[in-house]
């Protein structure tokens, strides 16, 4: 068989990290968004991922699953460098869900307790991915710069998931509560431009490997497209959130989609830094590989259950298409 | 901190996790089949107080579901955080059968739960059903692939070794390993009679506040029918489990049965202080030839004693009392359900101390599965995956302090998780269904 199995679960488990941030991103960015709205407007925040939130954190699962059945060598590696934060996340992730779900069965009974778990969770959970994506990037180097640098990217992939968040809730919902996402969406993309520009002039200097993939011409021209394909979605965004404040003719879905896109460049910049390694400078995915005979035996399950994955999560995505209501879900 | 403490600490942090985790899926596989039965019966009759009785149950449904969701996660990071030397060694076939479990079953669940709890003024009213029938399949098969990994990890087989690691020489093989039927079914059981007896006791909780709550004696008989029902089908399971055991990690049975030395005819051991120092039962009571009996069915048959394993066998008080409270828990459940039934029959306010009762056994399936699991994973030690990797050469790689700090967080955490969802669970019983007629739904929905 001649068909390169490593690199197809690369693909596929890159694709459902992607999935995983674009998709859990929202609903972490809305939870970090509660204290900004009104107790009225955390009803209707809260109603707006409730039919979704589980189902996106199994992307994390089959994200995870994947480095554990594809590159068990990597899987120890990563996660006994990314020990803490890994455990932060997954302490966050919980009281979100706990948070999340007896908010919503209590109806109403000790709300402001729930939701505080729910914020405080959504934002340690956040803080601890992007913790983690800055460890990775620059291949769990140890010392006080590295440390420093990911939390930067910790701030920013926070910024990134209000962005998220925010344009989300312009889609779902209508009134007060999406003009005031309207303006969250902003600071959302004020604070991803930030947090964007100090990773990409950052990751640069703090790993060789990564400057001679992006600087290095000619091979740099291909990839140079990537910064200035963010920038335009950037600016376009930015324009149509202005454009349906003023009432003009744009989709309440184009702000969404443009943070999607901008996200999907972004990821396609770092997967570009790292491939070929599964752990920065050490292991290839090739190196990391499990026996090709259990790849095998995983991507039959993976081909089957693909299609009808992705079926029926556009279905739950159609079904509960519209705008949220307090209470509807409940 | 010494690389035992670090042992220590990895094997309290996981096995605290995966012993508060199994509480959800434990009653969420049953409990899903429960709603598939409320559901079915409101499609065909209409009745309101069946589609009243679906709509509780599923709040209580969803939020173990997400309790277990959330738990989960933690499992699918432990495993390579807690357990490098175990992904090295067999993640060849360990990987795969986590990565089935998450495909054909997590997302089947997570994605129709979301139509299921949500969808049902949505989507036409044969999707919702199928949705909710998706979802107890989905469950089920969640819970078959991890029984799958679990008892190979008993009773491995279906392998070969290449480069010093564990490959798959023929997957059915692995799939359907040696205790693999048992241990699917033992759990299957365990999870139905876990969720009828909390279906009967939240429902008598709600009839003692609400005597008049005539739905809630439903789902009280309903519960207490299934358990009556499951309860003998288990020890009868239970015991065909043990014998599978018997063939294949003779050490954990003479661990369960307290028997220190071979022995032709060993007696059934009811009570006794295991004494691991001096290798021998303290204040022993026993049934003379009992163990002979049971297990050999034969009085003189022999029986290998812990002796024979040295130093290969489990520490026999944590197995040996968790047997017995799981057999004991057993024992009582089917007695208190067929009394239970019996009482209930035809009364339209059942006796105070009944209803009591029921309540008072709630969770007991719960202390049972978790007894059970202490036997089952204690009992194998000191293997990992029986015969072929030690607990020990498994951990690694995580200092003692980092595994203190956060098993620390952990342990807070779940605290708060318990706390809180028994809260709510009690709290959403006792108001009962009554509330959540189905035109304020649509009434709701259309505001």
């Amino acid at each position: 068989m001649s068909l390169d199995l490593p690199l197809v679960f690369a693909v596929l488990m890159g694709m459902a990290i992607l999935a995983y941030v674009v998709l859990d991103g929202y609903d972490l960015g809305v939870g970090m968004l509660m204290p900004a709205a009104s107790d009225d407007e955390q009803d209707v925040m809260v109603a707006s991922i409730g039919p979704f939130w589980d189902a996106n954190e199994t992307w994390l699962v089959l994200g995870v699953g994947l480095l554990l059945v594809a590159f068990p060598a990597a899987h120890g590696v990563i996660l006994g460098a990314l020990y803490l934060p890994v455990a932060a996340m997954l302490i966050g992730l919980m009281l979100r869900g706990v948070g999340y779900e007896l908010r919503a069965k209590a109806e109403g009974w000790h709300a402001e307790l729930w939701n505080w778990l729910f914020w405080f969770g959504s934002f340690l959970a956040s803080l601890a991915q992007g913790f983690m994506l800055g460890r990775t990037i620059t291949g769990f180097e140890p010392g006080v710069g590295y440390v420093l640098f990911s939390l930067i990217v910790a701030g920013g992939l926070c910024g990134g998931y209000v962005l998220l968040g925010a344009t989300w809730l312009v889609g779902r919902t209508e009134g007060a509560l999406q003009r005031k996402a309207l303006v969250w969406a902003r600071w959302g993309l004020l604070w991803v431009a930030f947090g964007i520009a100090l990773v990409s002039l950052a990751t640069p200097l703090a790993s060789e490997t990564v400057r001679s993939k992006w600087f290095d011409f000619p091979r740099m021209l291909a990839p140079m497209l990537l910064p200035f394909a963010t920038a335009a979605l950037w600016l376009w965004t930015w324009r149509t959130t202005r454009r349906i404040e003023h009432g003009e003719q744009a989709s309440e879905w184009a702000p969404f989609a443009g943070a999607v896109a901008i996200y999907v460049c972004a990821f396609a910049g770092i997967a570009y830094s790292l491939f070929p390694y599964v752990v920065m400078d050490r292991l290839t995915i090739w190196q990391a590989a499990a026996h090709p005979s259990s790849l095998r035996f995983v991507l039959a399950g993976v081909l089957v259950v693909l299609p009808f994955l992705i079926g029926y999560t556009i279905l739950a995505y159609r079904v509960f298409r519209g705008k949220a209501r307090a209470g509807l879900y409940h | 901190m010494d690389a035992a403490d670090a042992l220590i600490l990895a094997r309290i942090q996981f096995g605290l996790n995966i012993a508060f985790h199994i509480l959800f899926p434990s009653l969420t596989i049953g409990l899903a089949w429960f709603l598939v039965y409320f559901r079915a019966k409101y499609a065909r009759t209409r009745e309101a107080g069946w589609l009243e009785t679906y709509m509780l149950w599923t709040k209580v449904f969803a939020l173990t579901f997400a309790m277990g969701v959330v738990t989960g996660i933690v499992m699918s990071f432990q495993f390579g955080t807690n357990w490098p030397g175990f992904m090295l060694k067999v993640g060849n076939i360990a990987g795969p059968l986590l990565a089935y479990e998450v495909l054909a079953a997590f997302f089947l669940e997570a994605t129709f739960l979301g139509v299921m709890l949500y969808g049902m003024n949505r989507v036409p009213a044969w999707l919702h059903v199928a949705a909710t029938v998706l979802v107890a399949v989905g469950t089920t098969m969640s819970a078959f692939w991890i029984l799958a990994l679990n008892s190979w990890m008993q009773t491995p087989a279906g392998y070969k070794f290449a480069d010093g690691q564990l490959i798959a020489s023929s997957w059915l093989a692995v799939i359907f390993n040696p205790s693999f039927p048992y241990q699917f079914t033992h759990m299957m059981l365990a999870s139905g009679l876990t969720s009828s007896f909390v279906v009967a006791g939240l429902s008598a909780w709600r009839l003692l506040k609400a005597p008049a709550d005539s739905i809630a004696l439903r789902a009280l008989r309903t519960g207490a029918l299934v358990a009556a029902v499951i309860a003998p089908l288990q020890i009868f399971v239970g015991d065909l489990h043990g014998l599978n055991t018997l063939e294949h990690q003779p050490a954990k049975i003479a661990a369960i049965e307290g028997l220190w030395k071979t022995e032709k005819g060993a007696p059934l051991v009811l009570f006794a202080i295991p004494n691991e120092e001096r290798r021998r039962n303290d204040f022993a009571l026993e049934i003379p030839k009992g163990a002979a009996l049971i297990l050999k069915h034969d009085a003189e048959g022999e029986l290998k004693g812990l002796e024979a394993f040295e130093p290969d066998r489990p520490p026999v008080a944590p197995v040996f009392w968790s047997f017995r409270v799981m057999v004991g828990l057993g024992f009582a459940m089917l007695a208190f359900a067929w009394l239970g039934l019996w009482l209930l029959r035809g009364r339209a306010q059942p006796a105070r101390w009944l209803l009591w009762t029921f309540a008072g056994f709630t969770f007991s399936g719960w202390i049972a599965t978790l007894a059970g699991w202490m036997v089952a994973e204690i009992g194998r030690q000191p293997w990992l995956v029986y015969g072929i990797l030690r607990t020990a050469d498994a951990a690694g790689g995580i200092s003692g302090a980092q595994l203190g700090a956060s098993l620390t967080g952990y342990v807070v955490t779940y605290g708060v998780m318990f706390v809180a969802y028994m809260v709510v669970l009690t709290h959403l019983a006792a108001k009962g269904s009554t509330h959540v007629a189905p035109n304020a739904a649509v009434a709701k929905a259309g505001a």
